[in-house]
């Protein structure tokens, strides 16, 4: 028996049952990863578009009903680009740019997101987490079909594992009883609560905050404008926050902060829960509750997340808290990552310690969000008379005086970090290079012509000459880059020029900058790929 | 780095410290904690350098002054 822990939005993947469960002996499968929340599936897709064989087992029929994630950063969705479903996911979602925060009644800031020209994506998007999740399943669905070795399992619920030096066994369970499979590496992607680190005994440290926040999702027709509006003690919920938040389907995430000490029962009962949204948006607007739950909210990450051939992503590998939007986003750049280094390892191009600086590179990442989500759940939650005090100065000079609203904080949100300090990175060899570009940086996107940039960057090893001769690839065993020409023209030019006349960079399949120089140099882009393919 | 000034540096001493005395007058403790408070990032946000700042914290915490705060 395998029960629902939670209901669904969307059946995307019925149970079946497959030839192995009746097989005699263990099937071994290269890469099996156990979790299809987001993070899973778009590692299966990664992998699956490179030609690795992925096979993610979940432990339900389909994705969660109830909306986690609203948010999604423009990097994700360039990520999502590189896999196939962006596009989909900008026809769904809300764009928005406008942040205006109140104290009481009162504006006393704002902020636009106003999105630097010339990237083919906006800076935010609001999508409901289960289209996010379906988009990628149905991008799956589509890279199956044009041959993609992906295969989903549903209802096929991890229960044990057996580590082995250069295998793991896994013991699953289905509604036909158990069985048992082989992976050559696996990857954990199964939730904060992650039954695999459990099973491994391994830590999550961290802070966990103390206070609750109630979710509504309400659907009404409003012509509240497409802004994020957020209260510090309004009149509706007073000596705590609130906030607001536009999504498709004239759904509105309405959050309440609560405090710590509140009877959670009495808190969701449907009534109390009304009464607190006519508290916000009126009398008059007729809604419905769509989703309502309470949550409470930690900070918190493994020590390592790779531990021999078993590798955690996502939530299961650290926990932010929601102010920022950096839970999921955070979890795609893991994938995003992880993905091409798997390939290299599993193709035998690149020896199994470059899946160590994925530890490394997205560890760095992880505490950078930590460390804003903290820094946003510490403002929205003073933990002591020090921090009240510091708040409330900071609200009431911030109604009259600009100097202080940049110090309102009510979540910094998601910007992908910078591998500054990798091994994979060549030291910087470009005077006079743009600082946002420098090796380690995710590439900005730029209007080459009538398409953009990252559109051109297609998930292999890129060696981009602006202004200089290069050679149309450049290889040394195990992997290549393939050279591009492109015009270095305006934009383009102002973000990977700067005051230089030409650049060449190597660029990363994840579309991080791994090397750039003033022009070509066989040795030099030679030792650059081999350092950037952990090949030395 | 920019050094935090720990030597006499304010003109009319006494005039500033007369004026501080007189802006918490007739304050609460709770309105006193207040005003301080504001003052700092007031005061934070014209000097404008963290370097400064964190020295400045430093000292205030009872550091002797350094150069370099990581050698506190
Ligand atoms: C209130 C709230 C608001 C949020 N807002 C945002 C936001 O705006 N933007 C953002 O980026 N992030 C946000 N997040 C965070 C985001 O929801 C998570 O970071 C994201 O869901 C993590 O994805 P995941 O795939 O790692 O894990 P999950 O989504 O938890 O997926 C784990 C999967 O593993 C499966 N599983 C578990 N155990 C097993 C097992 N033993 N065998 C097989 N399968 C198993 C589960 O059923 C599930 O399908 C928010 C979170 C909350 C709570």
């Amino acid at each position: 028996m395998v029960k629902d822990r939670y209901s669904l939005a969307f059946r995307l993947y019925p149970y079946e049952r497959v030839a192995e469960q009746d097989a005699d002996s263990v099937v071994r499968h290269p890469v099996v990863i156990v979790g299809g929340g987001p993070i899973g599936m778009a590692l299966a897709l990664d992998l699956g578009k490179r030609g690795i064989p992925a096979l993610v087992l979940d432990d339900h029929e389909g994705i969660g009903k109830g909306s986690r994630a609203i948010c999604f950063a423009k990097r994700t969705l360039e990520i999502c680009d590189r896999l196939g479903c962006g596009q989909a996911m900008v026809d769904k979602g809300v764009v928005w740019n406008l942040g205006r925060v109140f104290k009481d009644t009162e504006e006393i800031y704002s902020f636009n997101l106003l999105p630097e020209e010339g990237h083919l994506r906006p800076a935010f998007i609001n999508l409901q987490q289960p289209y996010f999740e379906r988009f990628l399943v149905e991008e799956i669905r589509a890279a199956q079909a044009a041959g993609a070795p992906i295969e989903i399992r549903g209802r096929n619920r991890v229960t044990a594992i057996d580590r082995q030096a250069d295998h793991t066994r896994l013991e699953i369970d289905t509604p036909d009883g158990p069985y048992a499979i082989e992976a050559d590496w696996l990857v954990a992607t199964d939730g904060a609560n992650s039954p695999i680190r459990e099973m491994m005994g391994l830590g999550f440290e961290g802070r966990i905050f103390e206070d609750n926040f109630l979710i509504a999702d309400i659907r009404m027709e409003a012509d509240f404008p497409t802004e994020r509006r957020f209260w510090f003690d309004p009149p509706f919920n007073r000596g705590e926050t609130a906030l607001m938040h536009k999504q498709p389907d004239d759904v509105w995430r309405l959050d309440f902060q609560l405090g710590w000490n509140i009877d959670r029962r009495a808190e969701l009962d449907e009534e109390k829960v009304k009464t607190r949204v006519r508290g916000m948006i009126g009398d008059d607007i007729p809604f419905e509750l769509v989703w309502t739950s309470i949550y409470t909210f930690r900070c918190c990450t493994m020590a390592d997340y790779v531990h021999g051939r078993v590798i955690f992503a996502g939530d299961s590998a650290h926990q932010v808290s929601p102010f920022g939007a950096r839970g999921a986003n955070g979890g795609i750049q893991d994938i995003d990552n992880l993905g091409w280094k798997l390939a290299l390892v599993l193709q035998g191009r690149a020896p199994e310690s470059l899946i160590d600086t994925y530890h490394t590179e997205r560890k760095h990442g992880a505490l950078e969000n930590i460390k804003n989500s903290s820094r946003s759940a510490d403002f929205l939650t003073p933990r002591s008379p020090a921090h009240k005090l510091f708040r409330e100065a900071v609200l009431t000079l911030a109604a009259d005086h600009a100097f202080a609203r940049p110090m309102v904080n009510s979540g910094r949100l998601s910007v992908p970090c910078t591998y500054d300090g990798s091994p994979l990175n060549t030291e910087d060899g470009l005077p006079g290079g743009p600082e946002r570009t420098r090796p380690g940086s995710p590439c900005p996107d730029a209007p080459v012509g009538e398409s953009f940039l990252l559109s051109h960057l297609n998930g292999e090893f890129i060696l981009l000459g602006l202004n200089a001769e290069i050679p149309n690839k450049v290889e040394v065993p195990g992997v290549r880059a393939i050279g591009m020409t492109l015009p270095a023209e305006g934009l383009l030019a102002d973000r990977y020029l700067g005051d230089a006349p030409s650049a060449v960079y190597l660029i990363r399949p994840d579309q991080h900058v791994a090397a750039r120089w003033p022009a070509y140099d066989a040795a030099a882009a030679q030792a650059a790929l081999k350092r950037a393919a952990g090949l030395e | 780095m920019a050094d935090l000034v720990t030597t006499p540096n304010l003109p009319r001493t006494d005039d500033f410290y007369a004026a501080l005395l007189a802006a918490h007058e007739g304050l609460s403790e709770a309105e006193m904690h207040d005003l301080n408070a504001r003052l700092i990032l007031v005061l934070a946000n014209h000097i404008g350098d963290l370097d400064v700042l964190t020295q400045a914290l430093a000292v205030a915490g009872g550091q002797r002054a350094t150069t370099d705060p990581t050698k506190t």
